[in-house]
């Protein structure tokens, strides 16, 4: 599958175009943010360095969502400060938009309109020549070449969530934020996401991301934040946050194999073409495993 | 920003017009319920209703024509709040573009949906007998005043389509806007109706907007009604303008 090889990923990273040097590419100090009584966030600090991934990990309503939020300039903090790419989100905002992308938790596709339309209008939005070229790389990169003039109303969640993050790569923003990108996902999906992912990185794009997998920031993150009641109580890389806890035993277990491993070797993970489409003219030739 | 401005609007018009487009059914829902009220009115109620020497349809039309556009705006309300709802609205809201034109693309989409609309009833009326005089100019002016009254309650519509918790909210606030017009001089003469009843009909405005384009299409003078009509709609629209204005800054900051 497309999203695999690495000759066509390495056409399509161009460099990000509003690179503001130095320092880190987000910068999160103090932040806070209630809604009325609730105190979602008191007091958040990280950093976050340039083509990295980091994983921002809490359950349901630890405020994950409100960082993304504050971040991409959709939500103002209480108190606190934040910058991307170097542009402060309060005071320079057009600057961050110019400078991000945002993935939100609701795959934000119009269902109305056909994946390529879909990517041609964003391409527009952001005032890029040849919006039907980017489109139509972008539908190859991402498997959706034959879908693509379908509408999104007829696509499954899997298509669904990759149209979406191929929507956000458009004009090659330097930061990317991953709101949940892989819930309600089918584990066959989850990993074309993850691969998509690591592959912003390797072409130098940041990724935020928040997750209330462990596994998900395990499999992709740089560093791991671990966001609770509205602070970050750890920070740090897998090797170190899994140091906190007392050395591992050697144990003999016999190994079972897993539900998902079971279900991924049955559908054949990775070796499929595109989604489980339940039988709709979605079939392709390009399998070629990894 | 302010210079990406129109070009912003006009791709993200393109984009609520394929909607229109590809869902003929809001156009079809929008007409139906008017052409169906012209159709009971003139064949059922009409020939017991006194208008003078003017023929009941010719009578009519103006008033189905506001509640056209009264039950066509609730459409931009929907749109609007599934926006909100699909989290594209937050993609939008997150680029770099000039941050109006998403409010104006729907505005924009709901003038054109509403005149497809409008030109669909008043060929209706043309097949069930609507005949006018009227030239050029005074067709012109019926389209002006009709296209500040789509815009006016276009931008009311915006507060619920922003503000809505539901789809049924987003779509019930027009029910009141399509009653309105029983209670004017849209269908009746207000001579008859009970003194409250009648100062509240000849003071609200529909009635000075159904007045001024029921003598244009009769090629009558228009009277002082025009400009009191003109007055609401202006007025309306500045209101609504602001409203809404504010519940988007409230929902974007």
């Amino acid at each position: 599958m497309t999203l695999r090889q690495p000759s066509i990923l390495a056409v399509m990273s161009i460099p990000p175009a509003t690179n503001q040097a130095q320092g880190p590419a987000i910068h999160v100090q103090g932040l806070e943010k209630s809604y009325k009584e609730l105190r979602v966030l008191r007091g958040v600090d990280f950093d976050v360095a340039r083509g990295s991934i980091f994983a921002l990990l809490g359950s349901n309503g630890a405020g994950k969502t409100t960082v993304v939020k504050i971040l991409s300039t959709l939500l103002k903090a209480d108190a606190g400060t934040a910058s991307v790419n170097g542009f402060d989100v309060a005071t320079q905002p057009a600057d961050v938009r110019e400078s991000i992308s945002l993935t939100g938790q609701f795959a934000a596709v119009d269902e109305i309109l056909s994946g390529r339309e879909n990517l041609v209008l964003v391409a527009r939005l952001r005032h890029l020549k040849n919006p039907g070229t980017i489109a139509d790389d972008l539908l190859e990169r991402f498997s959706l070449t034959e879908a693509g003039a379908r509408k999104v109303s007829t696509y499954s969640g899997g298509m669904r969530r990759r149209l979406d993050i191929a929507m956000s790569l458009i004009g090659n923003p330097p930061v990317i934020f991953l709101d949940e990108p892989t819930t309600g996902l089918d584990p066959q999906a989850r990993i074309e996401v993850w691969q998509a992912v690591k592959e912003l990185a390797e072409g130098g794009t940041t990724v935020l991301l928040t997750t209330q997998y462990l596994d998900e920031a395990e499999q992709l993150a740089d560093r791991i934040a671990i966001l609770h009641e509205g602070r970050i109580i750890v920070n740090g890389t897998l090797a170190k946050l899994k140091q906190l806890l007392p050395p591992a035993k050697v144990e003999y277990v016999e190994k079972q194999p897993t539900l998902e491993d079971v279900f991924l070797t049955l559908v054949g993970a990775g070796g499929k073409d595109g989604d489980a489409d339940k039988g709709s003219h979605d079939h392709k030739t390009t399998s070629n495993k990894k | 920003m302010a210079t990406h401005f129109l070009g912003d609007t006009a791709v993200l018009l393109g984009r609520s017009l394929r909607h229109i487009t590809r869902s003929v059914d809001t156009i079809i829902t929008t007409t139906i319920t008017p052409i169906a009220m012209m159709l009971l009115f003139v064949y059922v109620l009409g020939g017991a209703i006194d208008t003078g020497s003017v023929s009941y349809v010719n009578y009519l039309l103006p008033g189905i024509l506001l509640i056209t556009i009264a039950s066509g705006i609730a459409y931009t309300a929907l749109r609007l709040f599934l926006d909100m709802k699909g989290g594209i609205f937050e993609r939008f809201q997150s680029m770099p573009i000039a941050r109006s034109s998403v409010l104006w693309a729907h505005v924009l989409t709901s003038l054109v949906a509403n005149a497809i609309s409008l030109v669909v009833v008043v060929l209706v009326a043309l097949l069930m007998g609507f005949r006018s005089g009227a030239g050029v100019l005074a067709w012109l002016a019926v389209a002006g005043i009709l296209i500040l009254f789509t815009l006016a309650l276009t931008w009311i519509a915006v507060i619920p389509g922003l503000t809505a918790k539901s789809v049924d909210g987003a779509g019930g606030f027009a029910y009141p806007l399509i009653f309105l017009p029983f209670i004017s001089s849209a269908f009746v003469p207000t001579d008859t109706m009970p003194g409250p009843v009648r100062a509240f009909a000849d003071n609200q405005p529909v009635t000075s907007i159904v007045n001024a384009v029921r003598a244009l299409f009769a090629q009558q003078p228009v009277g002082t009604d025009i400009w009191t009509a003109l007055a609401w709609c202006v007025g309306i629209l500045i209101v609504a303008y602001i409203f809404a204005n504010n519940a988007y800054r409230r929902r974007i900051s």
